[in-house]
């Protein structure tokens, strides 16, 4: 066998072997690479910045484990300019397994800027139902949560019975902002179809980088006023508010094994057609 | 490292990704107690989040009205229906019975396929109808050719002025392309051709996106192992 | 009439009322009973998946079907979280009792603080999260054996996703500062124009299809008698 038709003919585990050496060098060695920023997530960090103190917000966090990865640095970063500009924040998700991962980035960030639960932020918890509950949360946030995630009622929360300018929040056109980080299905989409048009909302959305792509349309048309597309999305976000977290670090990693992907693909092409060639040349 | 829980992450992390060396009993007893404790979480999470605070709690407050002093709310008795029809969905078991979980399946595809229709109508359809009725060339375009500095700022800068033209042929030949019921051939041939070729620019985009995306997947294990469970510090 | 076409009359007539309650605001109040009922129906859905879930899985432990150990993990994963948010908090609620702890974890309840919390973030989280890490080779694996360049078209594809894998990260710029430029010109133009048709596609394809089943035309989703 040639060397060429042995690359073509390499074993898969030596490929796994050199994508764990791509993302793991730059992290155990603390490669740093400045992020430049995109227009989309400009237009995202502007939204928020654009908000006053004692401004609500709805936050829609709805991804799972799987989009952790993604969708966590996204999220404490927002709750970090959120909380820093003095913001209250009505929390919720649509996915079942989001809950927690909500709870435990409020615990993470809410005690840096001293903010009170009930007060400063809500979690109202998981709801299913899809496009039904966003159609549902643009009349009555009550009727789709009667109860927030620890089962308190929400006249209880003072954010809830006078956040609005010392009237109730009632339901999302009471908030000055749409803020959405998901995942998939309910997510971005969803959230500009049925409420985005039909309340009047403004919203912007941080997305996993799988979705991205497809929701560019909706930033040029105006519908979204921002996009954070996955990890990078998030680094760039972590840059312009001037907290570097996960995002930020882990993008020459992330480099790295771009490169890597590329090359791949160059080589693996490389030997193929290289291979034919002379396959062709012998018969 | 000393932290038990830590030590359960870590092995449930390095079951999963033992599977890249080759299907094991520890990567599938991993994956049947994943699919075990996401059934469990799901039903715990539905029963506290959705069924008790929406159904039972109303329910039980309008039934207690009822049949109690004071009087029921409208409301709490309709969700008796809702009640009813949850119910419906468990004759699924019953061989003889099964036919009265089409009741709630139909009442739930006739929401979700109302709020579509209203939803993709406004939401989709003519905004980005509307969106894409733009002016051949840019406003402003040819002043930012002409303030553009550096060969990538006049790259893109010359770019610029051919976006919207490109947008419009763009939209247009892809949805030649999808239209079917019309042979492609000549000149919608051509054109669907070319529609074919944007799809394939999107595609690749796609493509390059997603490998972002699952590399972050991969990234984010990499650090909990390398950072919480070794303590090699990775962040900061 | 009661298997078929009650059904679908009350897909008709619920899908109907959705609609109506975007052009009629009086019929609000019902719209919103309407949802919550769909809501509703939705999680007893869900619940019913995790029942078959049981039952499927209690036949192959009892009739030692092929992998029928493995089930043996599954079910003890779905008792004890199961357990936990259900049955647990109802008992706690019936006898009143205090707190009920395991060491310095609430045994009763799903919040942070709370057995079932840490069973979620120590079991289904890595396992959850790691399922999709493992994606990232099976990538670059697929990237070396199977995308080959065999037209114009697969080299258009091919090229896109070049430009954007190297201009959305930071070493696009390192390398020209024109990448990431063009990078944000392909997203904004060509990819988007794209993006754009199949969304009106699919937007009008979804209008059909919700139309028809407003109309009563479509009726696969009652499956076979």
């Amino acid at each position: 066998m040639s060397l060429t038709q042995r690359i073509e003919a390499l074993d898969r585990r030596w490929i796994f072997l050199l994508m764990l050496f791509s993302m793991s060098f730059p992290l155990i060695v603390h490669i740093r690479l400045p992020v430049r920023t995109s227009p989309e997530a400009r237009g995202f960090y502007e939204s928020i910045e654009a908000l006053h103190a004692g401004d609500v917000v709805y936050l829609a966090s709805d991804y799972d484990p799987g989009g952790k990865a993604e969708l966590e640095p996204m999220l404490l970063a927002v709750l970090d300019h959120l909380f820093r500009k003095d913001v209250k924040i009505v929390g919720a998700t649509l996915w079942p397994a989001g809950s927690p991962l909500l709870e435990r980035a409020y615990k993470t960030v809410a005690p840096k800027y001293n903010k009170t639960y009930g007060v400063d932020y809500v979690h109202l918890g998981f709801k299913e139902g899809k496009e039904n509950v966003m159609v549902q949360l643009g009349k009555s946030i009550r009727e789709v949560f009667p109860v927030d995630y620890y089962g308190t009622k929400l006249d209880s929360l003072p954010l809830m019975h006078s956040g609005f300018n010392g009237n109730p929040i009632d339901k999302l056109g009471d908030t000055k902002l749409l803020v959405n980080i998901s995942i998939g299905y309910p997510g971005t989409k969803e959230w500009v179809q049925q409420v985005r048009g039909r309340f009047q909302m403004k919203m912007i959305s941080g997305c996993a980088a799988v979705s991205a792509p497809e929701y560019f349309p909706y930033v040029q048309s105006g519908q979204l006023s921002g996009l954070l597309g996955g990890l990078a999305g998030a680094a760039e976000y972590e840059q312009l508010i001037g907290r570097p977290g996960w995002g930020v670090t882990g993008m020459a990693a992330q480099s790295l094994s771009h490169v890597t992907i590329v090359l791949l693909i160059l080589v693996g092409n490389f030997v193929y057609f290289w291979n034919r060639r002379k396959g062709a040349a012998r018969s | 490292m000393n932290d038990p829980w830590i030590w359960i992450e870590a092995i449930m992390t390095l079951a999963i990704l033992s599977y890249l060396y080759k299907d094991n009993p520890i990567y599938k007893a991993a994956e049947y107690l994943f699919v075990g404790v996401a059934s469990g979480f799901y039903l715990s999470t539905y029963f506290q989040n959705v069924l008790v605070p929406n159904l039972f709690v109303p329910v039980w407050r309008g039934t207690s009205a009822l049949f109690g002093p004071g009087t029921p709310a409208v409301t709490d008795l309709v969700r008796v229906t809702s009640l009813v029809l949850a119910i419906f969905m468990f004759m699924r078991f019953s061989p003889r019975g099964a036919w009265l979980s089409r009741w709630p399946l139909g009442a739930l595809v006739g929401a979700y396929a109302g709020l579509a229709v209203i939803g993709l109508a406004q939401g989709d359809l003519i905004p980005q109808i509307d969106s894409n009725l733009l002016p051949l060339v840019a406003p402003g375009a040819w002043k930012t050719l002409a303030g553009a500095q550096g060969v990538a700022q006049g790259m893109a800068a010359f770019l610029g002025l051919f976006s919207n033209i490109v947008l419009i042929v763009g939209l247009l030949a892809t949805l030649v392309y999808f239209f079917f019921s019309l042979e492609h051939r000549g000149f919608a041939g051509k054109t669907a051709k070319l529609g074919i070729y944007f799809l394939m620019i999107s595609f690749g985009a796609s493509y390059g996106f997603t490998v972002m995306a699952r590399i972050s997947l991969a990234l984010d294990r990499l650090r909990f192992l390398f950072e919480d469970w070794l303590g090699i510090h990775i962040s900061g | 009439m009661l298997r078929r076409e009650i059904p679908i009359f009350l897909a008709v007539m619920v899908g109907w009322f959705m609609v109506g309650e975007f052009f009629f605001p009086w019929a609000e109040p019902g719209g919103t009973e309407v949802q919550q009922m769909a809501v509703i129906i939705t999680a007893a859905g869900v619940i019913l998946g995790v029942a078959n879930v049981i039952r499927i899985n209690l036949l192959k432990v009892s009739r030692r079907q092929k992998d029928w150990q493995y089930s043996i993990f599954l079910l003890v994963g779905l008792i004890v979280m199961g357990f936990l948010g259900t049955v647990l908090p109802i008992v706690h609620a019936a006898v009143k009792g205090g707190a009920w702890t395991l060491g310095s974890l609430n045994l009763v309840g799903i919040t942070d603080g709370t057995v079932f919390d840490r069973l979620y973030n120590r079991i289904y989280v890595p396992l959850s999260a790691t399922m999709y890490g493992l994606l990232a080779f099976y990538i670059a694996s697929a990237a070396f054996r199977a995308f080959r360049v065999r037209s114009t078209e697969a080299a258009l594809l091919a090229a896109a996703a070049i430009i954007v894998m190297i201009g959305r990260v930071p070493l696009g710029e390192k390398i020209w500062d024109g990448i990431p430029l063009l990078t944000d010109w392909i997203m904004n133009v060509p990819q988007l124009a794209a993006k754009r048709a199949i969304l009106i596609g699919a937007a009008l394809g979804g209008i059909a299809t919700g139309l028809k089943i407003l109309l009563g035309i479509e009726r696969n989703f009652l499956g076979s008698d």
